[in-house]
């Protein structure tokens, strides 16, 4: 534990910390550019230049280890006209744009050049010009801008893991990009404009919409995913005009997936602004008090046994809980939030969630993916995954389909039955898991939506307890949702009581008419002919699947609309804050549940956010926790039995459109046509 | 830069049986996994197989063979002038015009150059014969001013020497390499002189001496 003196403050720091981390722990703030907590060190900026006794120059702080004795001052004159230097030279060649300039008033160029920059420039030459670059739909270039510090070339080859940004020529002539023009293909993509200090990438479909100061702020969660990212809602006006990550070290560090920073032009599209009657086929607009007399009347002329409900990927909590007690307290037993056919349920939480926690990839030394591309279900799982890879040590093995994840892999084949093979340990894989420290496995929530889903859940189990993967002090068994309402569903018990039907029933029942009431809590992913002639109530926000095959639609709130909780694939429960209000005459969700409820003339014993929250609480301990994982105690479940030869086939067949937003939104729309119909092209041979 | 400033090149590269050979011996040089390491000297020989310039297929090609991201090799290959990403004539004609070159003359040389061939710094004959390009010091300053061509030095250059060797060339020979005015290697013009009673001792007449 190396000791020094910064500034005259004595301090004793972990050893390999930098000169320039450990003026962070002091509080002393060290200008940089090309210095980032989560990238490697190039030292290349020259900015965080300090002074330290015995140097007979000032040293580049962000690059120099912490050694004993070291004598470090931050704040004298020589630093000054140093750091003074530094930046006179990287103004040289910078268009000095910032009226125009899209980073304007968040630019960390603009901010150091307040502290150090001159007030006026000394360099009379012709300043140096350089072309934009075509990064593809989500990254707009202005590369005279750029200052070299090499973030985003870092950006993309540890974190993103697609080597395709360079610096190419040199001198003078260096230019940051790709070389080839091509699109940076990654699902983290997004990050680049994050990393990148000035304006030289900033975000295409964000560009001249706000200044930084104009916008207001919301501390929320993603939920188009089962990661529960945390992220800041900016909105202006009402309306949602840009998404960014927020830090949150155990769940997304500070990155998010181009699906949750840019899908949200999706919420201003085929939303639900007022209820919706279909009359003669047609929908007609309605009033609340009509709709829902409507919804209550059908509700009551039904047997319960011919009442369903069906819950969405992106229903809330709350919502969730509401209308667990209001059905069920009808005696509805036919509840179903398993939209994918999922054989998942409630039996035992340690079934159903990432045990390990996402953080606790990086303790794990070998990976086991069952039936799942993590890189598309849970972009920053897989982020997680690769950056476990880079500190060395980790081995990644495959069961199912082969895709590239950004780091190597073993691939076993797509041979499901080799999950019974490796229980029974015939299987020469079960010796690898075996010999593993920190063994860990992620089934797909893809591999479980098999008709023999059960089976394989517990093949799972058996494979986990078979090959030390569940001890005492390490839980390897993760379950790897895409639906960022699943687990709190399963939480809270929102599956077919005794009696009841499931998915399979439910369109079963639908179809012969034994089911005459279908509520929808925001569910689209079924296509509309199942429900037969059964009289669809639609809760949601958009006017996707679900909604085209109403009868009535009730305008629920999308989740930059509400408070609400989710809990995401790690057991996590965490809020999502309200950053606008819904659209037109749209309501949150719970609430609309529990006007129903009045309708029915059986009011829910809840009137504010709070007495819910509390129900939800007494519910399931896990939503008193908010933003923890309490470890889930091991037990049985799944259905022991013989895997079905069938290949495991990948849930997500196009990253960018997953739910009713991402489907409305024009970006992921644009997304789609640059990353993915290309690939299916060169797959199926159908381009050109 | 980016490729767009480059012509396409070929849609295919590949190494000859004999460079593929050489290449491997190449790579085996470097201790296993750093086998990038022989991006340098593998590019200099898809350039040298490919008239001269490296086309982006034979970029993409070392790329392939050694296991790194094509974005690694363009920097390299932009990186450094004596690969050329762009066509160049049969002759690459490099005039040095670092300081002791052009003290000793080097401006001389590309104005014979210009008056030979009708082309400046950068240019291109129109049948593709010679591309004259100034370089940095290429090492030689001994004998300032100095061409590097095809591989080959020409040195102690002047106006009319500069015209006799681009004429030896047009002529389709191949002139004499090193100092183009009797010098001998790098010694002294007109004889040795220093070591005199050595030299003497040889049979070589000192420069001083008549
Ligand atoms: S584009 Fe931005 S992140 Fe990339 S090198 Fe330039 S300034 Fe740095
Ligand atoms: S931050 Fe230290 S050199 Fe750039
Ligand atoms: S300056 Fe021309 S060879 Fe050195």
């Amino acid at each position: 534990m190396p000791k020094l003196t910064i500034d005259g403050i004595e301090l004793e720091v972990a050893p390999g910390t930098s000169v320039l981390q450990a003026c962070e722990q002091l509080g002393i703030e060290v200008p940089r550019f090309c210095y980032h907590e989560k990238l490697s060190v190039p030292a290349n900026c020259r900015m965080c230049l300090v002074e330290m006794e015995k140097a007979p120059k000032p040293i580049a702080s962000c690059a120099m280890p912490c050694g004993e004795g070291m004598v470090i001052k931050t704040d004298t004159e020589t630093v000054h006209k140093a750091r003074k230097g530094v930046m006179e030279f990287l103004l040289i060649n910078h268009p000095l744009d910032c009226p125009i300039c899209d980073q304007g008033g968040e630019c960390d160029l603009q901010d150091q050049a307040v502290g150090y920059g001159f007030d006026r420039g000394r360099y009379g030459e012709e300043k140096r010009a350089v072309k934009d670059k075509n990064l593809g739909p989500l990254i707009k270039t202005i590369m005279t801008r750029c200052i070299h510090c090499t973030r985003c070339i870092r950006f993309s080859d540890e974190i993103a893991g697609v080597s395709v940004m360079g610096a190419t020529g040199r001198g003078e002539h260096m230019e940051i990009g790709t070389y080839v023009e091509a699109a940076v293909s990654s699902e983290m993509s997004g990050n680049l404009v994050d990393v990148c200090p000035v304006g030289a990438l900033t975000s295409k479909p964000y560009a001249f919409t706000a200044r930084p100061w104009e916008l207001r702020k919301t501390e929320s969660v993603d939920v188009l995913d089962a990661v529960g990212s945390n992220i800041r809602i900016d909105t202006r006006g009402g309306e949602v005009l840009r998404i960014l990550p927020r830090l949150n070290e155990a769940v997304n560090e500070e990155w998010i997936s181009d699906k949750t920073r840019y899908a949200h032009d999706g919420l201003k599209r085929q939303r639900l602004d007022r209820p919706y009657i279909r009359e003669n086929g047609k929908l007609r607009a309605a009033s609340w008090e009509e709709a829902l007399a409507l919804a209550a009347t059908k509700l009551k002329g039904s047997a319960p046994e011919k009442i369903a409900a069906i819950a969405g990927d992106l229903a809330d909590a709350e919502s969730l809980l509401a209308l667990k007690d209001l059905l069920g307290g009808m005696g509805v037993a036919s509840l179903e939030s398993r939209q994918d056919g999922s054989a998942i349920d409630a039996t035992s939480r340690a079934g159903y969630i990432f045990n390990s926690t996402i953080a606790g990839i990086e303790q794990a030394d070998h990976v086991f993916l069952i039936g799942t591309n993590p890189r598309w279900e849970g972009a920053l799982v897989n982020a997680r995954i690769r950056k476990r890879y880079l500190q060395g040590g980790l081995t990644v093995t495959v069961l199912g389909p082969r895709v590239d994840l950004t780091f190597p892999i073993e691939h076993l084949g797509n041979d499901a039955t080799l999950l019974n093979a490796i229980a029974d340990g015939s299987h020469p894989y079960a010796e690898t898991l075996k010999a593993a420290k920190k063994p860990l496995l992620i089934l797909g929530s893809g591999a479980l939506a098999r008709p023999d889903g059960a089976a394989v859940w517990a093949a799972a189990r058996a494979v986990a307890e078979a090959c030390g993967l569940v001890r005492e002090d390490w839980n390897g068994f993760n379950v790897l949702h895409r639906a960022a309402s699943r687990v709190g569903a399963l939480d809270l018990g929102f599956l077919p009581a005794k009696g009841g039907r499931d998915l399979a029933g439910i369109l079963d029942g639908a179809r012969k008419g034994e089911v005459e009431v279908v509520y929808l809590l925001g569910a689209d992913e079924i296509e509309a002919q199942h429900f037969g002639r059964a009289f669809v109530i639609y809760q949601g926000h958009h006017g996707d699947r679900g909604a085209h095959r109403a009868d009535l639609i009730l305008p629920g709130a999308a989740y930059t609309e509400k408070n609400a909780t989710y809990v995401n694939t790690e057991g996590r429960a965490q809020h999502t804050r309200q950053a606008t209000f819904p659209v037109g005459e749209a309501r949150e969700d719970w609430k609309i549940i529990r006007a129903l409820s009045g309708a029915l003339g059986k009011p829910l014993p809840y009137d504010t956010l709070q007495q819910l929250r509390k129900r939800l609480a007494d519910a399931n301990p896990a939503f008193a926790q908010i933003d923890r994982v309490t470890p889930a105690a091991w037990g049985a479940f799944g259905t022991a039995g013989a895997v079905a030869a069938a290949p495991f086939t990948l849930p997500v067949e196009n990253f960018y459109m997953t739910d009713a937003i991402s489907r409305a939104s024009a970006t992921m729309a644009e997304c789609t046509e640059a990353f993915v119909s290309p690939a299916v092209a060169e797959r199926t041979g159908t381009h050109g | 830069m980016s490729a767009s400033e480059t012509p396409a090149g070929p849609a295919t590269f590949e190494f000859t049986a004999d460079n593929l050979a050489l290449a491997q011996r190449i790579i085996a040089k470097y201790p296993e996994g750093r086998q990038a390491s022989a991006v340098m000297p593998l590019l200099d020989l898809a350039q040298r197989q490919h008239d001269n310039w490296l086309p982006r297929a034979a970029m993409d090609y070392v790329a392939g063979m050694l296991g790194m991201a094509p974005i690694r090799v363009y920097e390299v290959a932009s990186f450094y002038t004596m690969y050329n990403l762009k066509p160049v004539g049969k002759h690459f004609v490099q005039v040095c015009t670092t300081t002791p070159c052009w003290l000793r003359g080097s401006d001389e040389v590309l104005a014979a150059c210009k008056r030979k061939l009708g082309i400046g710094p950068g240019e291109t004959t129109a049948d593709g014969q010679f591309t004259v390009v100034e370089v940095e010091c290429a090492g030689a300053c001994v004998n300032a001013p100095v061409i590097s061509l095809d591989d080959v030095y020409y040195e102690d250059l002047d106006g009319p020497s500069t015209e006799a060797l681009l004429d030896t060339l047009i002529r389709g020979e191949k002139p004499k390499p090193g100092p183009q005015n009797g010098r001998i290697n790098s010694a002294p013009i007109g004889g040795p002189t220093t070591l005199i009673e050595m030299a003497q001792r040889n049979g070589v007449k000192p420069a001083s001496q008549e």
